[in-house]
């Protein structure tokens, strides 16, 4: 079934919904505690009003049947005498109250962090299993992005804020039923500004999240600057432009400090209109309820009075908090669409039907074209025949479809028209995983990962050991700059490292290629980096590797070297998509072409060197 | 590298460079009084609200006698426009402390930045500084803004309302200040630990993103070595470590929130169980004086646990502190001499009207040279170069070669003997004398954000649109501008990446020649370009040599010829010097290199006509 953004919403949040469910169940318990709290301080207080009023014969107030239950005893002088009572069910509701609020942090901090968990790991290998040519075209940058940055604003929506929507629901819904039990016209007096604060905080964080982008953007331009500078810190010195760097940076710094400062005056305008309307409110609510106390005897007593000033207080903050809460939903629906368009891209998949041939068999390339996706063709009607074991030099100017060839033969692109058989089988049948851990192929530009350097050279196998990593370094002749290093083959790679050559780089990773079993090996023009010595070296070495076993992998090695073209077996030159020649280098030599024009180069450097001498 | 970021933090807190990070603070010290009485106004205020309702339970409801409610209303509604416009007033102080203490430390450093030297930027990664400039600096301006908002704010609240309670009633008082104490310890046990996760979370979270990194921009190589499976495997374990270190930071927050809460709660229970009594069987006390005493009991508790907050982010920031301020104290190690800044003037004020011309004869005089870990480069090397000579360096990487270069642009002194500009030491003129005499072409092209026109200007600030153009000219660059869509005023993008390599090249030699330098320094680019910009860069090259003292990293053969000298520099010494011709002879070092040169370049051509 093709995922959609439901049912990648359904898959993350799976074993978790339960966990949010009991979370909001926990909250709603806790705020119930924390209302009965002012319940029992206005029964309280009414008790000692009545009694200082001399009116010991008034019915004590209090929630949850307790009333009934001093009435019983005593009424309010029993209930003067054992305030200790009233003491001891106030902790009882604050212990109740936090532990709720406590479980309620704890369940709902389990499962968004299990949803982030499960949406990393998902990203992550869904991004592992996205074809080849999804990478080719990838934005690196604005991935890594959506899988850092975004997930994060979509784990603190769910740990902090969904909950907390649902606490002010609670809180309004249970506080109004309450208020509306004691005295109709106090609730209405007492939430009269509430639907403005409540709107007013929600189109601010609406209205300001443009200026939040703007300090943002300032910010960036000004890192932007200072890494300019920094990285670039040869020219401005060779120039002498310290001043005229120090400007431009002082330029971009002070925008920075303008457009910062102008998002904290509007906060700070918020924060304190804000403030007027939920300290008027509370002064409203106090000052209604004492007039209504005093003029209508009867219809409010003081205890209840404070009941409203305390739920007044309560409510404010929470609703405040909403009006950001829900701007910041917007935030988080955002990220999740985003991250949802990496999930939803097609990820690379092996028939049912896939097969596991052997592969050290002959190699069939028949009428092989391929196109890109924007129908630019790259190759035309390949055609040719590797028998077991041989050597093909490939040789082409770049663009003309050599490279593109040797990934066909890994499958890092599906073969649509024609045919390329290995043992007569159609590569296409083979199963991917298979074929690719049995074909080396060796990039042009290798990625090596961040670890040591004897981790990228075993990287391919499952616990290499030691001997054959030493081995295949020295075979890669990487072994020589290896020991180089203070830390010899515990040295880092990349950005906590060293940071190897374009040469280096790409023996270690022929070095981590050679440690896998290979039928196959492909030198995508890997050798380009390094010195005509160093190649002849790391050939002859491999020339060693395989005279040891007693059957060699076919080789395919792109290169533009007369001396490595030589010495295989069948040399295939391309031209525009087309193999244009094929033959040995006795055959190639005879013809015109442009194998034979870079053979005459050495005929053209003994000339020269005549001239000179 | 310098990577102890996450390091250090486990020292004990130490007022040192937070003493230095407040004298740093000085322009901001007027705001930092405004704060302090803002903040006491609004604590003063908020101590006060609850007597208000003290004020309206005993004065008016339980006496029943309204008079004096309007005075009492327009107090009110006063106090609370004083409230906002305080809380306005702060917020605004506070930002401007922030972010001007920012705008300001960043600016220093960055003063500080232009005048370190390479070897200062050999031993220290861009993204280290980067990180100090920005989190670091935004840290201690939120450090120091905020929490001293959040500490003043504190012990104000907590001063005042301990005197307006101990006025109420002492014993009462006395019961509910029992808590602090104890309150504080809890809070502060666990803001350590809180924060200490957090680090953890944060630390786990940055290798996340580096996984992310690896995995997104190594897909490729992982597809050809088919690990996709154990990079999923590692990658796991990784998020499953976030997992239990998020959890644990945020239970611990769940707890203190709740303990602080019900710590507090236990004071108001035992405070209305002992007042009520007062109340009722003593009568020494009001009901309203009861319910104002709840009140401050209940809003205790949010001081103290904001102090123990602060402090515990505070040692979070003191290695912030520590890293900043150290940069911004690390002394130059290549510096004019007060005689010399006295007469030519510094980087950023040159008395330009002092300086003499440059005519570009060099010599190096003995000249040997170490770097900071101690690998010795030159051993007392000697070059006499005549005014408008083409020397060619050639060699193996890290021969020498640059170092030569390096110190001749003064990006490094010699550590012993001396070059000679001239005929002057050249440490007796100022840097920017001899680099304002420099173009200087870089093996990889750096170019700024910025127009085309702007970029190749930065060789002189003050040439004319005209000037401009001529430079472009000069090395054949013009003819691929005009071709842009804009022409000169196209951007360039970040780094110049919207422009080739060669293109980038081209750009770099205009700017390194508009301001007509005496002395011209090539490293020059072993990257292909197509053949025909390779043409208009060697006829770029050509048009550098001419007229001026150059000194070239050489690789191509062209320009290895053209030389009026080449150098073969092996291990820091010159083992072959001549012209090409002589050196051929030589069949040494240099013939070698020729021939493999010689077959590099013609197989690439020959595969670039196709």
């Amino acid at each position: 079934m093709q995922p959609t953004k439901k049912t990648i919403l359904g898959e993350i949040t799976r074993g978790n919904r339960m966990k949010f469910l009991l979370s909001i169940l926990a909250m709603g318990i806790g705020v119930c505690f924390s209302l009965i709290m002012p319940l029992m301080l206005s029964g309280t207080i009414d008790a000692l009003v009545s009694a200082a009023g001399g009116n010991m014969d008034a019915k004590v107030d209090l929630p949850l049947q307790l009333g009934a239950w001093f009435d019983a005893r005593g009424g309010i002088g029993y209930l003067l005498d054992h305030l200790w009572i009233i003491a001891i069910i106030l902790m009882v509701c604050y212990a109740a109250g936090g532990i709720f609020q406590y479980l309620r942090g704890r369940w709902s901090t389990y499962a968004s962090e299990n949803i982030a968990r499960n949406l990393r790991d998902r990203l992550y290998s869904h991004l592992q299993k996205l074809s080849y040519e999804y990478h080719v075209q990838a934005q690196t940058g604005d991935l890594i992005q959506r899988c850092t940055s975004d997930v994060d604003t979509i784990r603190r929506f769910l740990a902090a804020q969904l909950t907390e929507i649902f606490r002010t629901v609670f809180m309004v819904g249970i506080a109004i039923t309450v208020m509306l039990g004691i005295n109709t016209e106090m609730t209405l007096y007492s939430m009269i500004l509430v639907p403005p604060l409540f709107l007013f905080a929600w189109l601010f964080f609406k209205w300001v999240q443009k200026y939040f982008k703007v300090a943002d953007e300032a910010d960036g331009k000004m890192s932007a600057v200072l890494q300019e500078n920094l990285t670039g810190v040869r020219v401005v010195r060779a120039f002498g432009r310290q001043k005229f760097e120090e400007d431009k940076f002082d330029g971009v710094n002070d925008d920075l400090y303008k457009k910062s400062m102008k998002l904290i005056r509007l906060l700070a305008v918020y924060w304190s209109s804000s403030d007027v309307l939920a300290l008027l409110q509370g002064a409203a609510t106090l000052v209604i309820g004492v007039v209504v106390v005093v003029t209508y005897p009867g219809k409010l007593s003081i205890g209840e009075m404070t009941v409203f000033v305390s739920y007044t207080g309560m409510l404010l903050w929470p609703i405040r908090q909403l009006g950001r809460i829900l701007s910041d939903l917007g935030k988080a629906m955002v990220s999740f669409g985003r991250t949802s368009e990496i999930l939803l891209a097609q990820p690379e998949q092996d028939a049912p039907d896939s097969i596991k041939p052997p592969l050290d068999r002959d190699i069939e390339f028949v009428h092989v074209g391929f196109e890109h996706e924007d129908n630019t063709p790259v190759l035309k009607d390949v055609h040719f025949k590797v028998k077991q074991g041989q050597t093909v030099a490939l040789l082409g100017a770049t663009g003309s479809g050599k490279s593109t060839l040797m990934n066909l033969l890994q499958r890092l692109y599906d073969v649509k028209q024609g045919e390329i058989r290995i043992g007569g089988v159609n590569i296409n049948r083979i199963a991917k995983s298979y074929l690719r851990s049995r074909v080396g192929l060796v990039l042009q530009e290798p990625f090596l990962y961040s670890r040591t350097v004897k981790d990228n050279i075993g990287i391919a196998k499952r616990d290499p050991s030691w001997e054959m990593i030493r081995s295949a370094a020295k075979t890669a002749a990487a072994d020589g700059f290896i020991n180089h290093f203070e830390k010899g083959y515990d040295t880092m790679v990349g950005e906590r490292g060293v940071t190897l050559s374009g040469g280096q780089k790409q023996r270690v990773a022929i070095a981590r290629t050679l440690l896998k079993e290979n039928d196959i090996l492909i030198f995508d023009d890997s050798l380009s980096a390094v010195d005509t010595e160093t190649d002849r070296a790391i050939r002859e070495a491999l020339q060693e590797a395989r005279r040891e076993l007693d059957k060699s992998a076919t080789t395919f090695i792109i290169s533009h070297r007369l001396t490595t073209l030589a010495e295989a077996d069948v040399i295939v030159v391309m031209q525009n998509g087309k193999v244009s020649q094929m033959g040995t280098h006795e055959e190639l030599v005879k013809q015109e072409g442009l194998y034979k024009r870079i053979y005459q180069i050495q005929a053209a450097l003994e000339e020269e060197l005549a001239d000179e001498a | 590298m310098q990577f102890h970021e996450e390091d250090i933090y486990t020292k004990k807190f130490d007022l040192g460079p937070w003493k230095k990070l407040i004298r740093l603070a000085k322009p901001f010290y007027k705001h930092m009084l405004g704060i302090a009485i803002t903040v006491a106004v609004v604590a003063i205020i908020e101590v006060i609200f609850p007597l208000f309702k003290r004020q309206a339970i005993d004065g008016f409801a339980a006496t029943g006698d309204l008079t004096g409610i309007l005075p009492f209303i327009l107090i009110y509604v006063g106090l609370i426009a004083l409230f906002a416009f305080s809380v306005n007033l702060f917020i605004r102080l506070c930002g401007q402390v922030e972010v001007g203490l920012c705008r300001h430390i960043r600016r220093i450093a960055f003063k500080r930045l232009q005048e370190l030297p390479f070897s200062f930027y050999d031993k220290t990664s861009v993204g280290y500084l980067i990180a100090r400039l920005t989190s670091d600096t935004q840290r201690l301006g939120d450090t120091v803004a905020w929490g001293l908002l959040d500490v003043g704010w504190s012990a104000f609240f907590l001063l005042i309302v301990s005197v307006a309670m101990f006025i109420l009633n002492w014993q009462l008082t006395l019961i509910t200040l029992a808590v602090v104490p104890l309150m504080a310890v809890i809070t502060g046990f666990f803001q350590v630990r809180i924060l200490k996760n957090y680090r953890e979370v944060r630390r786990i979270n940055s290798k996340i993103t580096g996984a992310f990194n690896e995995g997104i921009m190594g897909a490729k190589t992982t597809k050809t070595l088919v690990r996709e499976e154990a990079n999923i495997e590692e990658f796991k374990e990784l998020t499953s470590t976030m997992r239990r270190s998020s959890i644990r930071a945020a239970v611990l927050s769940a707890m203190l929130y709740p303990l602080i809460i019900g710590l507090g709660g236990f004071a108001t229970a035992f405070l209305l169980w002992k007042g009520g009594h007062d109340v009722f069987v003593m009568g020494s006390i009001s009901i309203g004086t009861l319910t104002a005493f709840m009140s401050y009991a209940t809003q205790l508790f949010e001081p103290i646990s904001s102090i123990a907050r602060i402090f515990a982010e505070a040692q979070q920031s003191q290695a912030a502190a520590e890293r900043v301020i150290s940069l911004i104290e690390t002394e130059p190690e290549i510096a004019d001499t007060p005689e010399v800044v006295e007469v030519f003037g510094d980087n950023f004020n040159p008395r330009k009207e002092n300086w003499p011309k440059l005519k570009g004869d060099i010599e190096f005089r003995n000249v040997s040279f170490q770097y900071i870990d101690g690998e010795k480069v030159l051993k007392n090397f000697n070059l006499t170069v005549k005014a408008g000579e083409t020397i060619a360096l050639v060699g193996e990487t890290g021969s020498g070669k640059s170092t030569i270069v390096n110190l001749l642009c003064r990006f490094y002194e010699p550590t012993e003997g001396e070059i000679l500009i001239d005929g002057v030491n050249y440490k007796e003129r100022s840097q920017l004398w001899l680099q304002s005499n420099l173009g200087y072409v870089l093996q990889q092209p750096h170019l700024f954000s910025g127009t085309i026109a702007d970029n190749i200007r930065y060789g002189k600030l003050s040439a004319t649109d005209e000037e401009v153009e001529e430079a472009a000219r000069l090395v054949s660059a013009d003819e691929f501008i005009r071709a842009q869509e804009k022409g000169y005023d196209t951007n360039v993008g970040e780094g110049g990446n919207l422009l080739s390599t060669g293109q980038k090249q081209l750009v770099s030699f205009a700017r390194a020649l508009i301001g007509r330098p005496a002395i011209f320094v090539l490293d020059e680019a072993t990257s292909s370009v197509d053949t025909e910009t390779e043409m208009k860069i060697q006829q770029a090259i050509h048009t550098a040599l001419t007229g001026r003292t150059s000194f070239i990293i050489a690789h191509r053969l062209s320009t290895i010829r053209g030389a009026d000298r080449i150098l073969v520099i092996q291990d820091g010494e010159i083992t072959e010097s001549g012209s090409h011709k002589e050196l051929l002879k030589l069949r040494g070092y240099y013939h070698d290199l020729y021939v493999n040169q010689f077959r590099d370049e013609r197989e690439r051509s020959l595969l670039a006509e196709m």
